[in-house]
Parts: structure tokens; sequence; C-alpha cells
């Protein structure tokens, strides 16, 4: 049976087949998470490599973030392929003049990396647990351990030096991962509105937004609910780190607007009633005012202030900012992912709106179930592995290695 | 080394035979489908609109609709009709693709030039939408005719957003691309396509390079003639006469 096709509302002339959205929500969806996974591995590669002792509070709380949300990032385009039960024809037979086509590798390699470098951070406190526990918990531990309970000093020397050389790599994964997103539209020819080498850079910068935003909002009420003390040096931290990433990202933005209006090509004629009237709303007024504008000023204050403020008010500043930008990146994956789908190739119309339904299967039921479950990944996480602080060796044990060493 | 020999003789037995019955049962099913005789190596198709032979009166949209079965909302092929007037002002529309032709309306301005414009796939030689596809369900044929393979495609869509054209679409019940194939089971058996046919004007011409004698190869080689946004570098194999600067 044909199912029946909503024909949109169109201003101007499009193209008769232009009038369909054919990427959805969810790849609006899709660059959001993967975002957020590079974000929150820098934060953790700051500690872990750079040595910013401030973050050490949430450096493990951070690698957990990237990891649960980089388990789920690929729902929303299994959710949106019309084959996903070819899904796999990408991995196994890609055609690599398509860009696409690097999604296996690059998902895949940052994958194996992320794993790897869990497994070496939490791998002293898997051996505790497997110690600790007993049955079929400590079974599964032990597997977790892969049976080798080598807990020595010069064993957990070894395990840093392979965190850090991990870490090194995994920058430039995380980045690719997330660069290639941007490249994906920014390489596309048929569409103004995307076609700018410059998008790879701004979805990066984006997503470290995103990703340091994240982790404020989670840190917070992660403290807030165990009752723990919000660690001032590491929120004034973050404060920072979000401030000049969302400096870079807003920047970015405009600049890539100035320049098109700028140039005056044939390719602003149709851009510019696009911003000013389908996306007025969520790029003039969500984007630049609500999302950049205002927690540009509440991060000045926060940062420039700092020394000035009390706990409180610093956490609520930093809060609030995380919260208006996340909203912010949000949006810009909107204008990018469907605004440049409601501007037709002719260039001499639009689509009206697109309104994603409720209950449609790439609605925002769906959406909000997978961003959902990225947060039950991390409980999970946070459940069978301790995210904010290390287990310690039980004082016996202690004892005994010590005795055993003099 | 005598059980040698007789290994390597009956592997070549065995090699000959399959090759033998695989060869068979190709020709066998070539010949079935009455494609015996057609060597894609002797054809490169092109296409030809001639825009100020074109009455938009629909026809060509129907013939397609029919003979693809091309779902409703979605396009294969469809006609614009362009009203200029002077001051720059223009007018664009193409109601449901032209399918049923052009109501008569009235604008505010004087209407001093008007045209129809027939669309479809220009099946590019640079094509972006065989570029993008991450399996290669997207490909062009050796006669130059750029197909989808719906066993293979994921749809994904990446092709459809990378046609500047407009000319792909997601078929709502396949759920993988779709497009204008030129008939591609009809000009592989020595037919035109289906909307070539139904043009009652002749504004649909459809051609052979690789043949010396083609007329329309031979209006291509001496009359000036046009591709739709020639400065995305595409090289379409579809080529129009009688076009505006407005078309794009």
């Amino acid at each position: 049976m044909i199912p029946e096709i909503r024909v949109p509302e169109v201003v101007g002339f499009a193209f008769p087949n232009d009038i369909h959205i054919t990427w959805s929500l969810m790849i609006v969806l899709y660059p959001y998470l993967t975002g957020i996974v590079a974000g929150a591995f820098v934060i953790s590669a700051l500690y872990h490599l750079f040595g910013r002792e401030e973050l050490r509070p949430i450096s493990r709380f951070s690698m957990a973030t990237s990891f649960a949300f980089m388990v789920v990032a690929t729902l929303p385009l299994l959710n949106h392929l019309g084959h996903p039960e070819r899904a796999l024809n990408i991995i196994f037979t890609p055609n690599f003049s398509s860009a696409m086509a690097g999604f296996g590798i690059l998902y895949n390699t940052y994958l194996l990396i992320l794993l790897l470098e869990v497994w070496f951070v939490w791998r002293k406190d898997i051996i505790l647990l497997a110690r600790r526990n007993r049955g079929l918990k400590r079974k599964i531990y032990a597997a977790m351990a892969l049976w080798t309970y080598d807990i020595s000093p010069q064993a957990l020397e070894k395990d840093h030096s392979a965190i850090r050389v991990l870490t090194a790599i995994g920058i430039p994964a995380a980045c690719m991962l997330h660069g290639y997103v941007g490249f994906l539209f920014g390489a596309l020819k048929a569409n103004p509105w995307w076609s700018t080498p410059l998008m790879p850079i701004i979805f990066l910068a984006s997503g470290m937004t995103s990703g340091v935003a994240m982790l404020i909002i989670l840190y917070q009420v992660a403290m807030k609910v165990s009752g723990q003390k919000i660690e001032s040096e590491t929120i004034a931290s973050l404060n920072r780190w979000l401030w000049l990433f969302m400096i870079v990202t807003v920047s970015l933005e405009l600049l890539e607007i100035i320049t098109l209006a700028y140039e005056q090509s044939e390719a602003w004629e149709a851009i510019h009633p696009l911003l000013t009237t389908k996306l007025a709303f969520s790029f003039i007024s969500v984007q630049l005012i609500l999302g950049s504008l205002i927690p540009f000023i509440l991060l000045m204050i926060a940062v420039t202030m700092n020394r000035y403020l009390h706990d409180r008010v610093r956490n609520t500043l930093s809060f609030v900012s995380a919260l208006l930008l996340l909203i912010q990146v949000f949006a810009m994956r909107w204008n990018v992912v469907i605004g440049g789908q409601l501007l037709s190739k002719s260039f001499r119309g639009f689509r009206e709106t697109y309104s994603p339904q409720l209950f449609e299967k790439e609605g925002i039921l769906a959406a909000a179930g997978i961003f959902c479950l990225a947060f039950v990944a991390l409980f999970v996480f946070a459940k069978i592995l301790p995210v904010f602080k290390a287990l310690e060796e039980p004082r016996t044990v202690k004892l005994e290695a010590e005795a055993k060493r003099s | 080394m005598g059980k040698e020999t007789t290994r390597r003789g009956f592997l070549e037995a065995a090699a000959t035979t399959a090759l033998a019955i695989t060869l068979g049962r190709k020709a066998g099913l070539a010949a079935e489908a009455g494609l015996s005789e057609y060597n894609w190596e002797d054809y490169s198709y092109v296409y030809l609109v001639d825009a100020s032979k074109c009455i938009g009166c629909g026809m060509c949209v129907q013939a397609c609709q029919k003979e693809n079965r091309v779902p409703d909302g979605f396009f294969r092929t469809w006609v614009e009709r362009y009203r200029i007037g002077e001051g720059g002002r223009v007018e664009v529309d193409s109601p449901n693709g032209g399918i049923n032709g052009f109501p008569a309306t009235i604008l505010d301005f004087k209407v001093t030039k008007g045209l129809f414009v027939p669309k479809l796939c220009n099946h590019c030689k640079n094509t972006p939408c065989t570029q993008v596809c991450p399996v290669g369900a997207s490909y062009t044929t050796k006669d130059g005719v750029v197909l989808v393979d719906d066993k293979r495609c994921i749809g994904c869509g990446y092709c459809v957003q990378a046609c500047p054209y407009g000319s792909r679409y997601l078929h709502p019940v396949s759920h993988v691309a779709d497009k204008c194939t030129w008939c591609y089971h009809r000009i592989t058996r020595g037919l035109k396509p289906a909307c070539v046919m139904a043009c009652p004007v002749g504004a649909r011409a459809f051609g052979n390079m690789k043949n010396l004698q083609d007329p329309v190869r031979k209006t291509i080689a001496t009359q000036p003639v046009l591709v739709l946004q020639p400065e995305l570098l595409t090289r379409p194999n579809c080529y129009y006469k009688g076009l505006d600067k407005e078309v794009r």
C-alpha cells in the first residue's frame, strides 16, 4: 500500500521532488550525539594527556559520558535508513568515493580506541570488584578484567602509559568522527546552505561546546543527587573551556553567514530569505540570541569574575549557560540539516517548515527515546563501574603488598 | 606425477563445464529477455529537449508515471512553466509536475516571454549522486545511464541531497532511491523512452552518440545547445535547446 504523502505548502517555486524532507529529525540528532561524544572525550583528554589537575574529579565521568553517547549514536541512523538490514554494507562493501563510506572506518576506529581506553582506566577497579564480589558477579568482573589480576605498581604504570597513548590517538579520532559529519554536508555542491569548507570546523567546535555543556549539567546533577560537593575549581575550569569553545563556535557560524552576505552571490539570494523567514525563529531567536548571546554574557561574568563569585552563583551561571548552549547546538544542527532541505535547489522557493510528528517513525518520541537511552547507558555504566572516584584497595591487601615489596 | 596430471585434468574439465553452464545460462537468460543482440559498448545515450517546442501538455509526465509506476507526489520527469516579464519579474510553477497541463492564471505583471521546460535526470558523466552513494548502489552503465540497484540501496538519501537538479527521491514503498532510468528496460530493446514516445510535438528526443547518423547527435554537434547548471561541472548527457537564463 502506498502511504499517504503529506503535500506541504511551498512558497515560490520548488522542484517537485524537493518538497519532501529526506533527512529527518534523526539526522539532526546523530551529529548532536557525536558532538557530545567528541566534546566529552576532549575534557577527559585535558586531564589524562594535558595534566589539567582541576579536571580530575570528572576525568572518568567524562570518558563514561563519551562512551555512553557513542554507544547510542548509531541508533538514529539505523532508524532513518530505508533498509537498516543492509546497513552493514557500508562497512563491508564501501564505495570509497562516498564521504559516507568513511563511517565504518571512523566509527569503528574510535569505538575501539574508546573501549580500550575505558578498559585501561577502569582496569584496577574491575579487578578490585572481581575480588570483592562472589558468584556470577565475580565471574563477570573477572571476564571484564580478562582474567588478569595484576595491579602491581609496574602494571598500573603501564596502564597509565597506555591511557596516554590512546588519548593521543583518541583526540584526532574523535575529531575525525565528528568532523566528517560536517564534511558530509560541507562537500555537497548541490546545496549552497551546506557547501562550505567551514562546515566540518563548525561542527567540531559546536560539538566541543555541547560536550562540555552536557558534562557541566550531568556533573552538577550527579553531585546534587548523590549529596557530594561540586568542586568549584572543576566548575570554574569547565566554564572557561565552555566559554572558549562557544566563542569559537559562534564566531565561525557568523563568519559563514557574513561571507555569504558579503559575496552577494546567487546563493545569498536564496539563503537570505531562508534565514529571515523560515529560520527566523530557530536561527535568529534561538541559535543566535537565546543560545549564543545570553550564555556568552553569563559565562563572561562567570569567567572574569570567578574569584568573587559564591559557589552557588558560579554553579547556577554555569548550569544555565550550559543548558542554553545545549539548546544552541541543537538549534544549529536543526538549522543546518532541516534548513538546507527547506531551501529548494531551484533557488526560487521554500518548503513550508518541517514539523516532525510525535508518533511517526522518525518523530519526536523516537528522537527523545534515543536521546534518553544515552542517559540510561550512562546510568548502567555507573552501576557497573565507579564513574567518579576510583575504588580504594582494602588496607590488608595494601599492607601485604608493602610487606612483599620490603 | 600421473596422479597430479589426473587432478589437473579433472579440474580443467570441471572449470570448462562450469564456464559452459554459466555462459549457456547467461545466453539463455539474455535471449529470453530479448537482449541477445544488445551490446552496451555500442551505445552512448543522449537526450535532447527543445524547450521552444514544448506546449506543456503533460503527456510525457503521464506516460512516465504509467510506464514506471511512479508514486503520486514524486516525479521522474516533470515540466516547469516560466513566465517572464520586464524588470526581472519571473513566475515559475509546475502544478503536480505539470501532469495535467497548466491552468491559465492571471499574473500581476505583463508577461513578455514564456516557455515550458521539461526536466528529468541529466544522467551526468561526472555525477554527484553515484559519487556519494556509500555502498555503490548508484552506478553508471557502460552505455551512459545512471541507475540504482534497488537490492543494494540502503535508503540513506545521500544521493537525493547530492543531486543539484532534484531528480531523485526516496520511494515511499520500497524505501530506496528512485529516479529516471531513461526507461532502460525499453532502450535496451531498441525502443525510445516513454516520455519521448508520448510527446506530441517532438520536444523530447533520444539518441546515441556512438551512431554517426543519429539525428540527435547531429543536432548537438551542429546547433547551439545548453546544459542545466553547467557551473557545477556535472557534465550532463541531457542537452537543451531554446532555454532562457532564468532556467536552473
